[in-house]
């Protein structure tokens, strides 16, 4: 059964990237101006253009270059940067983990402030405890990463100038890193100078991206858990004698945390999508950052492959999701 | 279980006056700009560059919040951009409702093919990184307020497809909508009388969430640099001019922002008071 | 000897100030079934949550005192009140589809009471549990222990419930109407079951129906309760020989054969309800909590 859900998903998921990669593609062609006249100089010959537009498959129709750039990226070729003249797919891979570790880290943030904000509502129902968490919940959902963001670049960037506020490591670190995963290579390595440097540089925008997320986990958690501690196995844990804490983590926690992970996963994707504008917002160099850059430039091979690469971790995450929900819950898992 | 409801519709009103207020301001501000900003919000003075805001030493009388570091009045500047940013925010979040609500009430209470294709391509849009997605469409169309409009509509009417397509799916199973069946109406008519009036708080409270997003995407576009012309007054310009000389005029930054978090969280704190006036189920 | 459970002037009301419970008595002797029966809504689950120190948080308890095997409830701590039930007293649920943690396995949900509150081995509970799962008839502890909730019938998981609760050994068993969740042909086996481990073990138990079918096959003693409030207490064969209150015998009366738990319940006479409203209208508006 698991294993049907599981091939379902890998078709919708195939026709979902393909659908991505015809309207990028749609977008990026029906596009006034011709990239290759900017990335000469103004005295190019219409030979020099046309040799150049027949390099990078120009000269075609839409249906045509759509084939041969599909077929390409079937291979793991996505083409080469128009304005950085490098292969796609190496620069993308080379700012990926960058993307990657941030939205991990932020995730973190948020599970650590999302959960612990849960369980204390829950534990403290219909207290002012539980209001406060509410207000603030509501707050911190309103607001979006962007906004978190400039105030934090206030906040701890200028009024009180703990953290780093641009970049992803300090100019004058020297890296030993062979891998783009610096924190976590850092970690490896035991170069915990350089994890401190980089967790001081990442914290400010992870956690801008982390605020409306914990607030949804904090809330969705609250509900569902408060739902579940209402149920007759819950109050036969506390007959049992076991203290209030106690039966929110033994009992309540698990079966009130599996609707709320599908949930957190699609919203672990707009968090993603929020790097594009976080990274931009504190000059860290990762993948969304490189995207602004490139539809800046026009940079029509380098746009396709990025967006391709954040839909398909999209698309990822959720089929993820789906199977840990398979996965954790009983009844699908025996059934 | 009596009075715990009769507590929170008074803290709805509450909010719904706060926020309501609020957005009020920047609406009488918007449409009277030219009237109520002290000065022309383009005129630069480089005599004046970096003026603090009035409270602080070096400030000059008129120059109330301070001027950038072209010298230009940045109270005027917000004055005027919140015409730019209220302009976006109705339009851009309007159609955005009306396509994603009708595609959204017609998947939802057809269901079959007409649902499974609209399901699909909202799959698709939900796979793009949203922020990218916008600067990509006023990239492609070119900068100007309609592509900022077109953009933010092109992107967000999944928002309101997803919301009512399941409102509209729970509502087509109801009994009132057998009956109305039974009675002979037509499926589309039913849709219109039947349904929309039920998911209508939903679209409500939605829409005026939607406009905030609006007005924070359209900050988002003129931070890089690509919504209006890039002189023209806009929130999220300031804010990219204020980010750039935060060390030296931190007010430049402060100021478009809080009027930024005012207005994001007035929309969405009005759609929801909104909407729980309207639930006939609260009500 | 102090009695098992010992209810005095009980009175409990809602954030409305509308009272659920009315100066309830009543006492459970070690080793007795104490039958609590009454009309649904008439407030028997809240008696019983109220011993087992679980009720709604809105429900608040204005008067009175519960004593368990002598100890007052209310004058402990939530901690230590928490400990004493978990030692002293045990729940036989209503509804066994929703009494077991559907994402744990039924053997630690059986166990956890004696390992992790009365600090046995784990080895000794294990025994200990094996040993009450034979004397509920089932013959595959391993499977079952093994088992997720889902995976056991609706009559097997009440067993499992019953042999979880009688497990600690506890002084005081609450069962809240444990068979009406149940098939009718399950319903009976289930009651002969806590009957006989009743007797085996001695265990006192506050048993919560509104079935005067089963109040007759289980109890020794017998409360009926209207509207939260005691309008009838006796020895069980005496209240069927000769009920004093006219609600107990407009009960009787609406129960066609009460021996048969089969039968459904007509509505009770209603000249007499309306006697018993005015009654109680007459007692609320009196009525002023001391203490
Ligand atoms: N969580 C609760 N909050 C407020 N009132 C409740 C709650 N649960 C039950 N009640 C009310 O308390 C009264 C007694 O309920 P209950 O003890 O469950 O009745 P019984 O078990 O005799 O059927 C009923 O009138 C019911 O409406
Ligand atoms: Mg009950």
């Amino acid at each position: 059964m698991i294993l049907q859900r599981f091939l379902i998903r890998l078709i919708t998921m195939a026709i979902t990237l393909l659908g991505v990669s015809v309207v990028v593609f749609v977008i990026i062609r029906v596009a006034p101006g011709d990239p290759i006249a900017m990335m000469l100089p103004p005295g190019a010959t219409d030979a020099d253009i046309a040799r150049l537009r027949a390099l990078y498959g120009l000269d075609r129709s839409i249906v045509e270059q759509y084939f041969i750039w599909l077929s390409g990226v079937v291979q793991g070729n996505f083409g080469t940067s128009i304005s950085l003249r490098q292969d796609v797919m190496s620069l993308v891979l080379s700012r990926l983990p960058a993307t990657l570790e941030l939205s991990i880290f932020a995730l973190l943030i948020a599970l650590i402030i999302g959960g612990p904000l849960a369980i204390v509502g829950a534990r403290e129902q219909g207290t002012a405890v539980e209001a406060g968490i509410d207000v603030a919940n509501g707050a911190a959902l309103s607001i979006p990463d962007f906004l978190w963001g400039l105030a934090l670049i206030l906040l701890f960037g200028v009024l009180w100038p703990v953290f780093h506020i641009s970049g992803r490591v300090s100019p004058r670190m020297d890296l030993p890193f062979v891998t783009q995963f610096y924190l976590f290579e850092s970690i490896f390595r035991l170069r915990f100078d350089l994890t401190r440097d980089l967790i001081g540089h990442m914290f400010m925008p992870a956690l801008a991206l982390a605020l409306p997320l914990a607030a949804i986990i904090s809330q969705l958690l609250k509900i569902s858990l408060k739902e579940v501690m209402t149920l007759d196995y819950v109050t036969l844990a506390r007959v049992k004698g076991f203290s209030e804490t106690k039966v929110i983590l033994r009992e309540a926690l698990k079966n009130a945390a599996l609707p709320t992970l599908t949930l957190i996963g699609v919203q672990f994707t707009f968090l993603i999508g929020g790097t594009v504008i976080i990274e931009r917002l504190f000059s860290y160099e990762g993948l969304g950052n490189m995207a602004i850059d490139a539809v800046i430039n026009r940079d029509l091979p380098l746009i396709q492959g990025i967006v391709l690469v954040f839909a398909l971790i999209f698309v990822l995450i959720n089929l993820a999701v789906d199977m840990m929900y398979a996965l954790l819950n009983p009844r699908l898992r025996h059934g | 279980m009596v009075d715990a409801r009769a507590l929170p519709r008074r803290r709805f009103d509450a909010r719904l006056m706060l926020a309501g207020g609020w957005l009020l301001v920047v609406l009488l501000a918007a449409i009277f700009a030219p009237l109520v900003a002290p000065h022309d919000p383009l005129a630069q003075d480089l005599m004046l560059e970096r003026l603090p805001p009035f409270w602080l030493p070096g400030s000059e009388p008129g120059y109330w919040l301070g001027t950038d570091s072209l010298g230009r009045d940045l109270l005027s500047r917000l004055i005027f951009g919140a015409r730019i940013a209220l302009i976006v925010a109705f339009v851009a979040a309007l159609a955005a409702c009306i396509v994603g609500s009708t595609l959204g009430l017609v998947a939802g209470y057809f269901g079959g093919w007409p649902d499974r294709i609209i399901s699909r391509i909202v799959d698709i849009w939900m796979a793009f990184p949203p922020v990218l997605f916008a600067i990509l469409l006023v990239a492609v169309f070119g900068t100007g307020l309609m592509s900022v409009i077109i953009a933010i509509a092109v992107i967000d009417w999944t928002r309101f497809c997803r919301v009512i397509r399941a409102e509209a799916m729970s509502q087509a199973r109801m009994d009132y909508v057998e009956n109305a069946r039974i009675a002979g109406f037509g499926r589309l008519r039913i849709m219109v009388s039947e349904v929309l009036p039920n998911v209508l708080p939903s679209i409500v409270a939605l829409l005026s969430l939607e406009m905030g997003i609006a007005v924070i995407v359209e900050a988002i576009l003129s931070f890089v640099n690509l919504s209006i012309s890039s002189d023209a007054p806009t929130w999220g310009g300031i804010i990219a001019e204020g980010r750039l000389s935060i060390h030296q005029a931190w007010w430049v930054l402060v100021f478009p922002l809080i009027a930024l978090f005012l207005t994001v969280l007035s929309f969405s704190q009005f759609g929801e008071g909104l909407k729980s006036r309207f639930d006939p189920v609260l009500r | 000897m102090s009695a098992c459970l010992d209810i005095s002037n009980l009175s409990a009301t809602l954030p409305s100030g509308q009272r659920v419970l009315r100066s309830v008595s009543l006492t459970v002797q070690p080793g007795e079934v104490r039958a609590l029966v009454g009309e649904s809504g008439a407030g028997k689950s809240m008696i019983g949550k109220a011993v087992l120190g679980v009720l709604p948080p809105s429900v608040r308890i204005v008067e009175g005192a519960i004593r368990l095997e002598g100890t007052d409830l209310g004058a402990l701590s939530a901690k230590e009140r928490r400990r004493l039930i978990g030692a002293k007293a045990a729940l036989i649920p209503q509804d066994p589809l929703t009494a077991l943690n559907p994402s744990r396995r039924v053997g630690p949900q059986m166990t956890d009471r004696l390992v992790h509150i009365l600090g046995w081995a784990a080895d000794k509970a294990d025994r200990r549990v094996r040993q009450l799962l034979d004397e509920v008839h089932i013959r595959e502890p391993d499977r079952v222990m093994k088992a997720y909730p889902h995976e056991l019938s609706g009559g097997m998981r009440q067993r499992v419930l019953i042999a979880a609760a009688f497990a600690s050994e506890p002084r005081l068993i609450v069962a809240d109407e444990p068979t009406t969740a149940l098939d009718v042909t399950v319903q009976k086996q289930i009651l002969r079951l806590i009957a006989q481990l009743q007797q085996e073990h001695g265990t006192a138990i506050l048993f919560v129906t509104h079935d005067l079918g089963v109040v007759a096959k289980v109890s020794q003693k017998v409360t009926v309760l209207y509207a939260g409030k005691v309008v009838e207490e006796a020895d069980t064969p005496a209240l069927f020989a000769n009920p004093q209150h006219a609600y107990t015998r407009a009960l009787m009366a609406a129960t066609p054969k009460y021996t048969d738990p089969q039968a459904s319940l007509k509505p009770v006479d209603e000249s007499v309800l309306a006697g018993l409203a005015a009654e109680i209208a007459v007692a609320d508006h009196d009525w002023r909590p001391h203490g």
